[in-house]
């Protein structure tokens, strides 16, 4: 598999958790490709730190508004019903609990459902951002990762050992390779992509998977 | 009434060692002009709040490149290498907020407030360990001060001579709370009413919040589009 494709999977299957009518913001990253593949039927309604409320996808060449940016600066477009706000009422509506799901990348996610996603002390420090506001708030917080890093390490662990964006705050964790739900009994490997065993996906997590009764689905 | 004045009459209110608030997330929203017009009139120690610090080289960047900034108090420098080096190097010193968290500090200095309680960054020690906590409603809390600027530069696409002003599209951002937050508010705008142009439904900041409105003769070339943003 190519990176692309890797991360083409990931949004895909991420895609999946948004229906009719949702508010939903996507953080950098795997994230800002999963719009692409909802059917064009469904609405909803992505919401961007920087004030706005329904983003459609990125400008095409030359339809390019230089008001009109997401959060990571691409020049963006509208979709019918969308609304500007300034920054404070922006993050009432993540603080106040009305992004019903948010995607998020990780460095580390663990079983639990930490998330450590903004910082390495002493080498990667650009700030916080939305991210902490985003994980602690959003209804449902969805990571999407790669399942390993460049080392080939584990990103799911027993216990982050980078700081913490947000505590107990991941509903799901979608990788390449499989789907897993954090619970208070520990991480529970809900489906396997196409063509990958379990072992594998074991052999590849830092922490203990737990099977559902009737065991994990495909995707 | 009539508030407009000329670029060097507005930017004589700001003196060195201010707190300087500067709206704008991205392109959309920064007093490009306003900082320029800074960056040739070398006022120094200027502690700046603005959501980011503009990409290398532009913006505000250029004033913490000259070295005019002490401080930033920011949320995220990501796009910005040049001045993630110089905060790395300590030639400024940098303090980060949750972006949500900054705006609402700084909505609190423009209420009258004298802070506010929050959860945000209660779940990673590395923030909450540097910050006044309290136990309030049974919950231990991080108590944030409220900020407020001497100085506030905003950007608008729109005035009327008494200061009333309207934001385009995602160029809102940080302009209207900061426009609530400072002593001497100072916005630069794209295009001059008379008073009564305006319809009182579409006005966003109420000119009672502004001190001195710039009417722009030209939009540099930092207000447009950046190539590298785009597909």
């Amino acid at each position: 598999m190519s990176t692309i494709s890797y991360k083409e999977k990931i949004a895909a299957r991420a895609a999946r958790e948004i229906s009719e009518g949702k508010v939903v913001n996507f953080g950098i990253g795997i994230p800002t490709l999963i719009a692409k593949f909802l059917p064009p039927e469904v609405q909803f309604f992505v919401h961007a730190e920087n004030g706005v409320l329904g983003m459609g996808g990125r400008c095409p060449r030359g339809r390019e508004d230089r008001n009109l940016i997401d959060a990571g600066g691409a020049y963006v477009e509208l979709v019918p019903g969308a609304s500007f706000s300034d920054s404070s009422v922006s993050f009432a509506m993540i603080r106040g609990g009305r992004l019903d799901v948010a995607f998020l990348g990780a460095l580390e996610v663990s079983g639990k459902g930490d998330l450590a996603n903004w910082i390495i002390p002493g080498k990667y420090a650009p700030g916080i951002g939305g991210a902490m506001e985003v994980a602690q708030k959003a209804r449902r917080l969805v990571v999407v990762t790669n399942h390993n890093d460049r080392a080939d390490n584990p990103k799911i662990v027993e216990e982050c050992t980078l700081p913490l964006t947000g505590k107990a705050c991941v509903d799901l964790i979608i990788t390449e390779i499989a789907v897993m739900q954090p619970t208070r009994r520990g991480l529970l490997l809900l489906e396997i992509a196409e063509g990958v065993e379990l072992e594998e996906v074991r052999q590849r997590t830092g922490t203990e998977l737990l099977l559902p009764p009737e065991g994990p689905g495909r995707f | 009434m009539n508030k407009v004045c000329s670029l060097d009459q507005a930017l004589g209110r700001v003196n060195p060692g201010d707190t300087v608030m500067v709206g704008g997330f991205g392109v959309p929203g920064t007093p490009f002009t306003l900082l320029d017009g800074l960056l040739k009139g070398g006022v120094n120690e200027l502690t700046v709040i603005k959501n980011e610090a503009n990409e290398d080289h532009m913006g505000i960047s250029k004033l913490v490149e000259a070295g005019l900034v002490r401080k930033m108090i920011t949320t995220h420098l990501g796009l910005n290498k040049t001045v993630i080096g110089m905060m790395n190097r300590g030639e400024v010193e940098v303090e980060f907020y949750p972006q949500g968290i900054l705006a609402e500090k700084i909505r609190a200095g423009g209420a009258g407030l004298f802070g506010l309680l929050t959860d945000i960054g209660m779940d990673t020690e590395l923030l909450s360990s540097t910050k006044q906590t309290m136990w309030f409603e049974g919950r231990e809390l991080i108590v944030e001060s409220a900020l407020k600027g001497d100085v506030a530069l905003l950007h608008a696409a729109k005035a009327d001579r008494f200061g009333n002003l309207v934001y385009a599209k995602s160029a809102k951002n940080f302009n209207p709370v900061m426009a609530t937050a400072a002593t001497t508010v100072i916005a630069e705008v794209e295009e001059l009413v008379e008073i009564g142009d305006l319809d009182p439904e579409h006005v966003h900041t109420p000119g009672a919040f502004v001190d001195h409105v710039v009417l722009l003769e030209e939009l540099s070339e930092e207000y447009g589009i950046l190539e590298h943003h785009i597909i």
